[in-house]
């Protein structure tokens, strides 16, 4: 008997609604990938994955129809930049927030997905707002290096993570050099040394990965032009000498090092934007992704040539810092035209909590299209910032962000326009699973929508 | 009274006293009027020509829609609102406002700009006099830097016209408020909006016990808050007596205490009090503390769990001043929901979209549009956009006792205007003109009319598009 019962669990846990083919018709359905709406498509799911979003699809004869007549479809919207699911209260609530470690010994080897918590309420709010992914990252504390981020779903279940230790996060500019001890000249200097510690222990020790080739790789070679950064380069160097990291967090630089580990870089002036460029000439094998760049639009050339993706905040327009004295909302339409690989995030801007603010933030790029002087996106590129283009700057465009074939089925129907914020997710899949929308907040509403006292207290209240 | 007539009333006052000994007891000097405004607004407003806007859709701010609706301003206020029949003055610069809409300009009752200006450096860091709990002598007007910045993003981006400018939230009393317009001007006495009572910040809950419990002082703990606050105010009682007997029966003038002459004012009615208190009990316990004292709090800024109280906010006058959808960035804000200004608005009460923050402020009209359309989802009834324009304009004009002269489109108030370019509750709209007391403060197709702070001359990014 209790063998049956076990059964059948296994069975409903083996069996998940992900195998469900679903098929959504007659919606304003619009990719990710940079087109616009098309009205009257059809999107096809199977097996948690898209099988197909376009005009004249054919229904399948197994599938679960969902009609979307008025409504729109889209991808989940995937956060760029994000510390969702470290923390459910950011304040004074000890135990809640796990973004940063000011009193630990380690930097680059802290990875976020031991803390990341699936039951957290900024999981359950944004997910009932149609965020459906987020790249999350934690908080420098006193190192220049916060640790290594993943990309989590925020599915309502306990499996929260879609590529762990997806990147490594590092600070380089007013941050950067208040962490390296208050300048951004001894932070660049504790960039070159950290890789160089990763560099030596690649070098002394078992290759952290077996996928590839033990032989010394051309491309993990820094090429040393300023003869004032070698002092500690050279075949005879031993690790022993001079370390300034921990050996966890030297392990944890050598897949950055050889390129097998995205590097996020926060910077927001043009000239520190520049210095990352030039680290990317420096490290050839660095997969840089610059994040911030607030003054982004005044290199934006450069930034084009150097390939590398920016992730951007939407609507920095103020000198709030020395660093951003040149922001603009213009920011993102600019490094657009320019032919920066740009994408949006929430950078040091409610990250743990508000990443539904992004569409919102997308509209308005898209409102100044009509201010003159201004440089704003289009409707689809708005949508591209928030969906595909962030999971293409971290490699992962082929798995998610967008409802082309094959990708993941995070699909989300709105009440009308997701760009702009009066309207609501109404419907969320996650990996095709259908999600549950009520959060703590719905269930306040539930219980104070209506005041006059009654027979039993509030706490019986629904 | 002038300062010239305060000065002829001390001389009076010291020629009696100084015949004292030689007459015989007599009646006492008469009293000294304090002058209780030392740094007058020298606000002038810009010059303006007549100005119509014709087949606009209008909201008047105070819950009405004109469509195909007309506008006039001349001589700083509004002339007339109408339809397209409205008569036109000669001379009058007609504007085409087909497609677009016409709103008083946006009022953000709670806004640390100036006072946290940006750069956001610790040199320019007055926003706080946290060193004691207790410090209504300081008076925000004293810290505004009116180069920041962030004005011009409020007024171009926002459509705000006039802002409340609070001290900040570290002390149970942080000192009095400053009503501005939102024009560029060389001090904060030159933004100064004429006459507009002076208003007290209060805060309640966890920064002030956050503050001064880390620094091992009272309050520690929110019981703490509430004892330091009463034994404020039973100190401001005594200092009121004490005046009131001296205007009543002159004599010797009582020492002046500056902290003692805000609660005093706030006791009299004529500064109000603008009580930062996120959560429902602890707005009772504000509210009961008020009536022990026998003043009225005029709002309860950033209260999330207004909509569990909202009875309690109407029967007693009280605003709920609100975001959107702000929540969870510390324990007392865990409890916000996306209704909440839909159901404050609801219960009756007078509900408030503020902003607290350089960004927002920018968008506010966004802010009222989530807010509007969370409550029509869950089927409040009766609410439509030009409903929800009280909530950023007649709303905040009566918080800031300001709404005889602006917060709507009514003849003979200023004219404080926004023409936006689309729908303002559309996330796709902006401003495209934005009067001011009938100046044209921006028009966003003359690049001349793109305000650049002091701060920003000389420095990349001069005169961009923001």
């Amino acid at each position: 008997m209790i063998r049956a019962m076990l059964a059948a669990l296994l069975v409903t846990v083996a069996a998940p609604a992900a195998a469900e083919t679903i098929a959504i018709i007659n919606g304003t359905v619009a990719i990710g990938n940079g087109s616009g709406p098309v009205e009257g498509a059809t999107v096809v799911v199977r097996d948690g994955r898209i099988v197909a979003a376009e005009q004249g699809v054919r229904v399948p004869a197994d599938a679960r129809v969902i009609d979307a007549s008025g409504k729109w479809v889209t991808p989940g919207i995937v956060a760029g930049f994000s510390r969702l699911g470290l923390a459910d209260v950011d304040l004074g609530a000890g135990g809640a927030d796990d973004t940063s470690a000011r009193n630990g010994p380690f930097s680059a080897a802290i990875d976020v997905v031991p803390a990341i918590n699936p039951n957290y309420q900024p999981i359950a709010v944004n997910r009932a707002d149609g965020v459906t992914r987020a790249l999350v990252a934690p908080s420098s504390a006193k190192s220049i290096f916060a640790g290594q981020g993943a990309v989590i779903d925020t599915g309502a279940d306990m499996d929260p993570i879609t590529k762990a230790r997806a990147f490594q996060f590092v600070e380089l500019g007013e941050t950067g050099a208040n962490d390296a001890g208050g300048s951004r000249a001894s932070a660049h200097l504790l960039f070159r040394n950290a890789l160089r510690e990763a560099r030596e222990l690649a070098r002394y020790s078992p290759p952290v990965s077996s996928g590839r080739s033990t032989q010394p790789d051309a491309r993990e070679q820094p090429t040393v032009r300023n003869p004032n950064e070698s002092r500690l380069y050279g075949a005879d160097a031993r690790r022993s000498e001079d370390v300034l990291l921990t050996r966890f967090d030297a392990a944890a630089l050598v897949p950055v090092l050889q390129g097998r580990q995205h590097l996020l870089v926060h910077v927001e002036r043009a000239s520190d934007i520049l210095q990352v460029i030039d680290l990317g000439r420096e490290f050839p094998a660095l997969r840089i992704v610059i994040v911030g760049a607030s003054e982004g639009w005044m290199v934006a050339p450069e930034i084009a040539r150097s390939g590398i993706p920016v992730i951007a905040s939407a609507l920095n327009d103020l000198p709030a810092s020395f660093e951003q004295i040149a922001s603009t909302q213009s920011n993102i339409g600019r490094m657009q035209a320019a032919g920066v690989k740009v994408s949006m995030g929430m950078i040091d801007d409610n990250d743990s909590r508000q990443e539904f603010n992004e569409r919102q933030y997308a509209g308005n790029l898209v409102a100044l299209t009509k201010v003159p002087g201004a440089t704003g996106v289009s409707w689809g590129e708005a949508l591209r910032l928030i969906t595909s283009a962030p999971a293409e700057a971290i490699g992962l465009g082929h798995d998610i962000g967008s409802l082309q074939a094959g990708r993941r089925a995070d699909v989300v129907i709105w009440s009308g326009d997701p760009l702009d914020p009066r309207s609501a997710a109404e419907q969320v899949l996650i990996d095709g699973v259908q999600q549950p929308l009520q959060t703590h907040q719905t269930r306040l509403l539930d219980r104070y929508r209506f005041l006059p006292r009654r027979d039993l207290p509030e706490a019986y209240r629904h | 009274m002038s300062v010239r007539l305060i000065w002829g009333a001390a001389a009076a006052a010291l020629a009696l006293s100084g015949c004292a000994a030689l007459e015989p007891p007599k009646k006492n000097a008469p009293a000294i009027h304090v002058n209780e405004d030392p740094f007058p607004s020298t606000y002038v407003a810009y010059p303006g020509v007549p100005t119509a806007i014709r087949n606009a859709t209008i909201f008047d701010g105070e819950g009405g829609q004109i469509n195909n609706g007309t506008v006039v301003l001349a001589d700083g206020v509004v002339q007339a609102v109408g339809g397209p029949e409205l008569p036109i003055p000669a001379g009058a610069l007609v504007i085409d406002g087909t497609g677009k809409f016409v709103t008083p300009g946006i009022i953000d009752v709670h806004s640390h700009l100036g006072d946290y200006p940006s750069p956001g450096v610790e040199s320019q860091s007055d926003g706080n006099e946290a060193t004691s709990p207790v410090r209504p002598e300081v008076w925000a007007e004293h810290s505004v830097w009116p180069h920041d910045p962030g004005f011009s993003r409020a007024l171009i981006n926002g459509g705000v016209t006039t802002l409340q400018i609070l001290p900040g939230s570290a002390n149970l009393f942080g000192g009095r408020s400053v009503t501005l317009k939102n024009v560029p001007a060389r001090t904060a006495q030159g933004m100064k909006f004429p006459g507009a009572p002076y208003g007290l910040k209060m805060a309640c809950g966890e920064n002030p016990k956050r503050v001064y419990g880390s620094k091992g002082q009272m309050p520690q703990t929110r019981m703490g808050n509430i004892a330091l606050a009463r034994e404020t105010w039973i100190k401001a009682q005594a200092y009121k007596r004490k005046w009131d007997e001296y205007y009543k029966n002159g004599g010797d003038m009582p020492e002046r205490d500056l902290a003692m002459d805000t609660l005093k004012g706030v006791l009299e009615g004529k500064i109000l009090v603008h009580n930062h208190c996120y959560r429902a009990d602890e707005m009772a316990n504000m509210i009961d503390m008020s009536k022990e004292f026998g003043y009225h709090i005029t709002a309860f800024h950033h209260a999330v769990e207004a909509y569990k109280v909202a009875d309690l906010l109407r029967d007693n006058n009280i605003c709920g001043v609100m975001w959107a959808d702000w929540y969870g960035f510390k324990m007392e804000a865990y409890d916000a929901i996306k209704e909440n200004i839909p159901l404050v608005h609801n219960a009756g009460a007078c509900a408030i979209v503020h902003s607290d923050d350089p960004n927002y402020i920018q968008r506010l009209n966004q802010e009222a549009a989530k807010a509007l359309a969370d409550g029509q989802r869950v089927g409040i009834p009766n609410l439509s956009e030009a409903v929800a324009w009280q909530w950023l304009a007649s709303n905040p004009a009566k918080a800031l006792g300001i709404f005889d002269r602006t917060g709507s489109l009514k003849p003979g108030k200023m004219a404080d205007v926004v023409l936006w370019n689309d729908d303002p509750f559309s996330v796709y709209a902006r401003p495209e003109r934005v009067w001011i007391d009938g100046a044209e403060m921006y028009d966003a197709n003359d690049p001349k009319k793109r305000p650049v702070s002091d701060f920003e001359l000389g420095q990349p990014g001069e005169g961009d598009v923001k």
